[in-house]
Parts: structure tokens; C-alpha cells; sequence
């Protein structure tokens, strides 16, 4: 993104002049540093996937401009959902998963992982917690940081087929959101 | 791609992740990014404090970008820093044995697929 049109966009919101939710081009302001480069996951994945024979190299979601909806209300007024990749229902085969919203108070005292890749050498997924943000939320509501977690929580699978995240699943969580009335939600990938 | 539906449609998102690249790519509105291994993206396993910290303070990204932002989280691995070469890493002691599972994964989605175990 321009520096020019990011700074532009920046101050008209900080001024209140600009509300309604224009998307923006990718470009990001960071916050913070960092100690090492953070580790190249899509060179690594190409890599790994050409070591096992495959010889269509797995295509990432690239976008360049980004959308953008700037919170009308304050924090403690919204009601917050997440959304995860880790599998809910684990009975249902791989390739079956769809995405879909389920009960906060029905949550399963553990997810399946085993089939996602993640670092299984360096980490375990055994503490529920550090990768499902049930727990956190709920005291930041008691809190009263936020107004409410919203009753339901939502399972996006890891697709290996963008068109099924795009048309199906992720529509499927942007309707039950909408009749839930949530505010914000946390996307939480392992 | 979930969060930038969502995001089209006026809920505000933010996501919390350890594979910085991937979601760069994606173009997302807001990211906190924790620095550690693939599998623990709010912390380390047991870590509530990690854990409440990463939320409240993706929460707090959400009230305070004005424009597209990653924060980079204050977790860190103190576990060593192998891992970051050890990931997915391709040597002469597993190339073989990443052969042969590459051909049982194809194996094993086919045989699924002709069960009709897909979507």
C-alpha cells in the first residue's frame, strides 16, 4: 500500500472522517519486533510436498487488497466468537469436514489435531486451551473487557481446495455469525 | 479467507497464528503473531497467563488499528531454537521414508475418495 494513501486513510479515521469499510491495498503497519525471521512455512510446505512426490505444488490464498470494518462500539458492548481449524467432531473423515457453528457450552474437552500439520516434534496439543480461546474469553467477559462470548464457536477445516473455504464454509460461519449477532471474531489457526 | 468474509460483512476480526508467511499472504485486516512453533498459537500448553494475554491483546488490535496491522505477541519459546530448522526438514536420513509416505497419503486419499468420503 501507498504509504501516502495508508497515512490518508489512518488520519480520516482517527478523524472520523472516514466510516464507511473501504477495503485497503496489503500493506501492513507492525507492531513490535522480532528476535529471529520468522520461520518460512510456504517454501518449507513446498518443499516437504515435492519430497513425498506431489508434483502440483500446493497454491496459498494470496489477496492484495485487504477488507476492512471498523468496530462501531466500544469493547465491553460486543459480543465476541472465535473460529478454529482444529476438528470438533473427529469421527467424521478428513475429507468429509465441512465448516460448521456449535454450542459453546457443549465443547468437546479436546479437539482432534492429529490429522492438521503442526510442530509435532517441538509441541503437544493436549492443553485445549492454547489453541482454543474458551477459557480466556470468558474471563475477559466476566471482566467485563468484552460484553459477551457468543453461544456458539465455529470449525473451518484446512482445505486443500480454496473454492470449498470461499463458496462453502466460510459463508456458512459469515451467516451463522450474522444471526448471532457477533461483533468480533478470533480466527485461530493451529 | 474465513476472516476476510467476515470481515466484507461488517464483523471485525483479528486472527491469532504462528505461521506469519501464510497469513501475510492472505492479506488479513489484523494479525498477532506469536513467535513459537506451529500448534500452540495462544501460548504455550498450560500457559493461561500466555494464553489470556494473546487474546486481550488481539482484542485489544481490534480496538485500536485504524489501518491493516500484525502485532508480533510477547510469547516466546524458551525450549530452544531448533525448531525452526527442524520443521518439515528434508535431510538424507527421511528423504526415502517422505517417498513412501507421499505414496501411501495418495494411497490413502484415493481410497477415501472412492469410498465417498469427500465432500
Amino acid at each position: 500500500m501507498d504509504l501516502v494513501i495508508c497515512e490518508a486513510i489512518k488520519k480520516d479515521r482517527e478523524n472520523y472522517l472516514l466510516k464507511e469499510d473501504l477495503p485497503v491495498p496489503r500493506e501492513y503497519e507492525i507492531e513490535g519486533g522480532l528476535e529471529y525471521e520468522p520461520v518460512k512455512y510456504i517454501e518449507k510446505t513446498r518443499s516437504y510436498y515435492e519430497a513425498q512426490g506431489f508434483d502440483r505444488a500446493y497454491k496459498w490464498s494470496d489477496n492484495s487488497a485487504i477488507p476492512w470494518h471498523q468496530l462501531s462500539k466500544p469493547l465491553s458492548e460486543c459480543n465476541v466468537t472465535f473460529v478454529v481449524t482444529a476438528v470438533p467432531d473427529g469421527t467424521i473423515p478428513k475429507l468429509s469436514r465441512q465448516g460448521g457453528s456449535f454450542a459453546l457450552d457443549e465443547i468437546p474437552e479436546t479437539f482432534r489435531t492429529d490429522e492438521l500439520s503442526w510442530d509435532k516434534q517441538a509441541t503437544h496439543t493436549r492443553d485445549r486451551e492454547s489453541y482454543i480461546p474458551m477459557v480466556a474469553l470468558q474471563q475477559l467477559a466476566a471482566a467485563g473487557i468484552i460484553g459477551s462470548v457468543s453461544a456458539r464457536y465455529h470449525f473451518v477445516p484446512t482445505e486443500y481446495s480454496q473454492s470449498n473455504t470461499l463458496n462453502s464454509d466460510a459463508p456458512a460461519i459469515r451467516d451463522a455469525c450474522i444471526t448471532d449477532e457477533v461483533d468480533i471474531a478470533i480466527l485461530v489457526p493451529l | 479467507m474465513t476472516a476476510r468474509e467476515l470481515e466484507s460483512h461488517g464483523i471485525a476480526t483479528v486472527i491469532i497464528g504462528s505461521g506469519f508467511d501464510i497469513v501475510e499472504k492472505c492479506g488479513v485486516p489484523r494479525y498477532l503473531h506469536n513467535d513459537i512453533p506451529l500448534g500452540n498459537p495462544l501460548g504455550h500448553p498450560y500457559s493461561a497467563t500466555e494464553q489470556y494475554e494473546s487474546v486481550a491483546s488481539a482484542l485489544e488490535l481490534i480496538e485500536q488499528a485504524l489501518v491493516p496491522t500484525i502485532r508480533f505477541g510477547k510469547v516466546k519459546w524458551n525450549e530452544g531454537e531448533a525448531w525452526r530448522a527442524n520443521y518439515m526438514a528434508i535431510t538424507d536420513a527421511n528423504r526415502e521414508a517422505l517417498r513412501l509416505a507421499g505414496i501411501e497419503n495418495r494411497r490413502s486419499r484415493l481410497e477415501q475418495i472412492e469410498k465417498g468420503e469427500k465432500r
